[in-house]
């Protein structure tokens, strides 16, 4: 059981050992990243370090623990770390000790202590109210009745993962749980998501930072992604991407272009229309990221890479078309302009026919 | 949420099976309906053959005489400039260069991005001086119809939301790629049915021309 | 009875016999339609560039004289009955019409206004061949009793007397005993077995009777074989102007008849254009069948004499030439360097048009516009086009070798008060023939 606690955030750290000088180059670190102006370091400083200790109720649905575990397992021990060690993590499936009915009246409870002031974390994504129900339950409720009862008193909620952000690999044609993302099921309460499979897990500190500093959200985009994150295209900020505007292709994963870095778009790589820092960030604390390794980015973090076909065929490959389709419809074509010409042609070739002389006579009626 | 993909999904699978679909089969009755009619026999001596003077047309008369130039060099111009950038565009930026190959199972090298992006720009400013132009000259205003402008406004959103999209001045970008797919899915559409379908019978009408002349020993 | 079912039935019926008429019109141009026609109509995008060729549209500015909307009538026959979309527009009635109205409307168009010179078909950036469809509309044109009077009275002259200007053969027949006496050579008439039929035009007898001297002392100086036929005399073809294949065809007959009469190998088409075209190239297709002669322009036979030393010739014109190559003959039948070769033989000074030869300006009179009273006044505007190529090299004296253009530049000549004279490239040569040594 957590205990309950109201010392504020920088009064936590201190007590945690974080000098003042490293909790600065976070905030320094996170008013970057999260593009505010750095002027503003300092105000963000100070008002972390004077926010109260949030209460965070983690709910997992339909997912693999995949966000989690990229979450716990980044490199240790730093500053995203400790400011999520920071927070009162009331519910977490992976991460508490307490099970069974215990575990759901730790979410009652906190819920109750509370109203209106925790943040609600979901993980994957959540079989629809016309669902059947029993896809996917906790202790005997439905995914969609703990969501609804659980975000229902929430000051804020985060989609964490591109399954409770656009429904993931769950809501995958045929989609046969009716797996439904979050932003679909919530609409009343301020919302941010932080797509990826998994996703950067300094996008959901940062974000988590900056409500805590300024007690709002970051802007958003379209898909309510952090456009501090996602505001790039992985293409644009690639390092690969010269080679690309040049040209130049690795064509297999073995081949000379490959041993020379050269573009992956040809094998593949959803880099053009993808929106994550991975390019910039990069992962295992700045070690390298998936087109570093030498593999295209499969467009994790974007709605529906799960079904925008094949992952080492081009972007800009059509999904079905081949050249049967062309060849097919040029030969129902060349069938119809046969008939059709034909037509034609014999409507010239009767009027060839019956088409009288002019007699001089006939003009000279005219005149 | 998900809109934005699923009408680009929707641009690059089945919508593009129609677009092009349609594109195949009204091209194909577009040219059989055209060749079927043939011409009458010649029975005329002809000063040299036909087919030299018909290949030779089919790559002359995309330059123009001195004469014509000197009097309207501002239609060979504006006509030179986005044709050339749009084919150049259409047939050279690396993802048409792959769905090409998707489409035919074929290709060819792609060229440099910026070298298309500059292409880009200078056929949407070609094609803007092409509309004001049309606008403005009395026999272009004269003869233009409903269908050029309409045929303007398609060729123009193709190359604009190419543009667009390439600098992800649109957002969400999955709606920019979507316009850009259903415009150039428009366009070939309207190849067959409209005068777009010169793109295919202009080389047709520079043979007939060509060879008509030829044998007669003009070079046209 | 739906519009359609009534036309598919008179398609099949036939158009009616007994007088011209708009159905006979349209199966006319029914008949006409071609892969190439239809290949055109696909092809063209509005850009307007045959305007810059017309001279109608460039002296007057009218865009009405754009070349491609002069066969609108044609295209939107063409899309309705010759494209499946056009048809599928017609069975929703979304088709535009081709009336009666609209044909008299064109009329002024395709025959005030056109002289099928084909620099529009020249100059087309999508290859557009105009000429080729306005000849072609013209059969529908005459069909449908939309030609101009002016023009049907030719064809009436022609069909009735033999030469569109009513000439006899008596007339002409005065003419050469004049050209006997003044040159004391004897004019072949009906020889058979000749080598040459020598054709002329009515225009060229009574306005320029220099040239049959010319062609008379010319073959007598390279000891050609010729012949002038009683038969058949006249080159020109009045039906080929108004568009009418079955007047042409008589005309052209006749024209066969007389060289197969009189075996000879080769015909010679006068100083004049159209004729030219409309034996050489139309001719084997009125009759349907290829000639068992060869024809030539007189220009061709003359350059033919020169390249094998046949034509000696001596001194020189001083004054500054300048030369106007008829469409029919340059443009529209490849005949250019020829015209060429001869008069650098007599020019000490010759200035070349800096459009010419292929990319030459009509004088406006072609294409039956000379015989078309009413447009007399259209014509000589366009000639304005002509009037600036002549003022920009500013020739002493200006050559042709077509009697209706030289009719034509003669008239604009005097109407623009340019003070230039106008001769015919025969009558040139034959003054600087080098007498013949007494045998």
């Amino acid at each position: 059981m957590p205990q309950r606690s109201h010392s504020t955030l920088g009064e936590l750290l201190v007590k945690q050992g974080v000098s003042r000088r490293s909790f600065l180059r976070f905030c320094a670190a996170a008013t970057s990243l999260l593009a505010l102006p750095p002027s503003l370091v300092p105000v963000f400083a100070e008002s972390l370090a004077k926010a109260r200790r949030p209460s965070v109720i983690w709910l997992s649905f339909q997912e693999c623990t995949g966000c989690t575990e990229s979450l716990t397992r980044s490199h240790a021990p730093n500053l995203e770390d400790l400011i999520l060690n920071a927070l009162s993590l009331e519910y977490h499936h992976t991460l508490q000790a307490a099970s069974g009915e215990a575990a759901e009246a730790a979410r009652l409870q906190a819920i109750a202590e509370n109203k209106g002031q925790y943040l609600v974390i979901v993980d994957g994504s959540v079989p629809g109210p016309n669902s059947e129900p029993g896809y996917s339950t906790i202790a005997g409720h439905s995914n969609y009745d703990i969501l609804l009862e659980t975000v229902d008193q929430a000051a804020v909620v985060i989609a964490v993962g591109s399954c409770a952000a656009f429904g993931g690999l769950p809501a995958a044609e045929p989609n046969p749980t009716g797996a439904r993302p979050i932003m679909e099921l919530v609409k009343d309460k301020p919302l941010v998501t932080i797509p990826g499979c998994p996703p950067i897990p300094m996008a959901i500190s940062g974000v988590v930072a900056h409500y805590l500093a300024f007690g709002r959200l970051p802007e958003l985009d379209q898909y309510l992604r952090p456009l501090a994150f996602y505001g790039q295209s992985i293409h644009d900020r690639c390092y690969r991407r010269p080679f690309y505007d040049k040209g130049l292709f690795a064509e297999g994963f073995d081949d000379e272009g490959a041993k020379r870095g050269w573009c992956l778009y040809r094998l593949g790589c959803k880099g053009p229309i993808t929106y994550n820092a991975c390019a910039t960030m990069k992962w295992n604390d700045g070690t390298s990221w998936p087109v570093e390794a030498g593999h295209p980015c499969l467009g994790c973090s974007e709605p529906r890479f799960w079904d925008a076909g094949g992952f080492y065929r081009a972007v800009s490959v059509p999904l079905t078309l081949g050249p049967n389709t062309l060849l097919g419809a040029g030969a129902v074509g060349i069938a119809a302009g046969a008939v059709a010409g034909a037509l034609a042609r014999r409507r010239a070739r009767i009027a060839e026919r019956t088409l009288p002389p002019v007699s001089i006579e006939e003009l000279e009626a005219k005149q | 949420m998900n809109d934005a993909m699923a009408f680009l999904l929707w641009t690059k699978g089945p919508m593009l099976n129609l677009a092009l679909g349609i594109f195949a089969l009204g091209v194909a009755v577009r040219l059989v309906e055209i060749l079927i009619l043939g011409r009458a026999k010649n029975y005329a001596e002809p000063r040299a053959p036909e087919w030299i003077g018909g290949a030779k047309a089919l790559v002359s008369r995309t330059l123009p005489d001195p004469g014509t130039f000197r009097r309207a060099p501002f239609d060979v111009l504006i006509g030179w400039l986005w044709h050339i950038g749009f084919i150049l565009v259409l047939l050279f930026f690396v993802p048409h260069v792959e769905l090409i190959r998707g489409v035919l199972g074929f290709a060819w090298p792609a060229l440099p991005t910026p070298l298309v992006d500059v292409s880009t720009a200078l056929t949407i400013l070609g094609l803007i001086a092409a509309l004001v132009h049309r606008l403005t000259h009395p026999v272009k205003r004269f003869l233009s119809t409903g269908e050029d402008y309409l045929i303007w406004a398609v060729v123009f959103m193709v190359v604009l939301t190419g543009y667009l999209s390439y600098h992800r001045l649109i957002t969400p970008y999955p709606l920019a790629l979507g316009m850009h797919i259903l415009s150039a899915e428009i366009f070939l559409i309207l190849v067959p049915l409209t005068r777009l379908s010169h793109l295919f019978t202009a080389f047709i009408a520079r043979w007939y021309t060509g060879a008509h002349f030829g044998r007669k020993g003009v070079e046209a | 009875m739906s519009t359609l079912a009534i036309r598919e039935r008179t398609l099949e019926q036939g158009a009616p016999a007994q007088g011209l008429s708009l159905a006979r019109g349209l199966a006319a141009w029914r008949a006409e339609l071609d892969a190439p026609i239809a290949a055109f109509f696909s092809s063209c995008v509005h850009c307007g560039l045959c305007a810059q060729a017309c001279p109608f549209y460039v002296e007057t500015g009218d865009p009405r004289y754009t070349p491609i909307y002069k066969l609108e009538p044609l295209r939107r026959l063409w899309e309705s009955e010759f494209t499946l979309l056009g048809r599928i527009k017609s069975w929703l009635r979304l088709n535009q019409p081709v009336t009666d109205a609209l044909l008299a409307e064109w009329e002024e168009l395709l025959y005030d206004s056109c002289t099928m010179c084909g620099r529009c078909s020249m100059v087309c950036p999508v290859g557009n061949d105009i000429a080729y469809m306005i000849r072609k509309m013209r059969e529908g044109m005459v069909q449908s009793g939309h030609a101009p009077e002016g023009l049907i009275a030719a064809s009436s002259r022609a069909i009735r007397t033999g030469s569109p200007m009513g000439l006899q053969w008596k007339t002409l027949e005065v003419q050469i005993r004049h050209v006997e006496s003044s040159t004391g050579l004897q004019v072949p008439i009906d020889r058979e077995g000749a080598e040459y039929l020598v054709l002329l035009s009515s225009m060229e007898v009574i306005n320029f009777p220099e040239y049959l001297e010319a062609i008379t002392r010319i073959f007598a100086h390279a000891s050609i074989s010729w012949t002038l036929s009683t038969q058949c005399f006249e080159a020109t073809n009045a039906g080929v102007q108004i568009g009418s294949k079955d007047i042409a065809r008589t005309l052209v007959e006749r024209v066969v008849a007389a060289a197969e009469q009189l075996k000879v190998s080769k015909v010679i088409s006068p100083e004049c254009g159209h004729a030219y075209t409309a034996i050489r190239w139309e001719g084997p297709n009125l009759i349907g069948r290829s000639y068992p002669f060869k024809v030539f322009h007189i220009i061709e036979v003359l350059d033919e004499l020169r390249a094998s030393g046949r034509l000696r010739l001596e001194g020189k014109e001083t004054d500054r030439l300048s030369m106007h190559d008829p469409c029919n003959l340059a443009r529209k039948s490849g005949v250019i360097e020829q015209q060429r070769n001869l008069i650098e033989l007599i020019a000490e000074q010759f200035v070349d048009f800096e459009e010419h030869g292929r990319y030459q300006w009509c004088c406006g009179a072609g294409g039956g516009v000379s015989s078309n009273e009413r447009a007399e006044a259209l014509r000589l505007q366009a000639f304005k086009r002509k009037k600036a190529q002549i003022e920009a090299v500013a020739p002493a004296r200006m050559v042709t070798m077509c009697a209706t253009c030289r009719t034509q530049l003669e008239e604009g000549i005097e109407t623009y008060n340019l003070n230039i004279p106008v001769v015919g490239l025969t009558e040139l040569i034959a003054e600087h023939l080098v007498d013949k040594e007494p045998a």
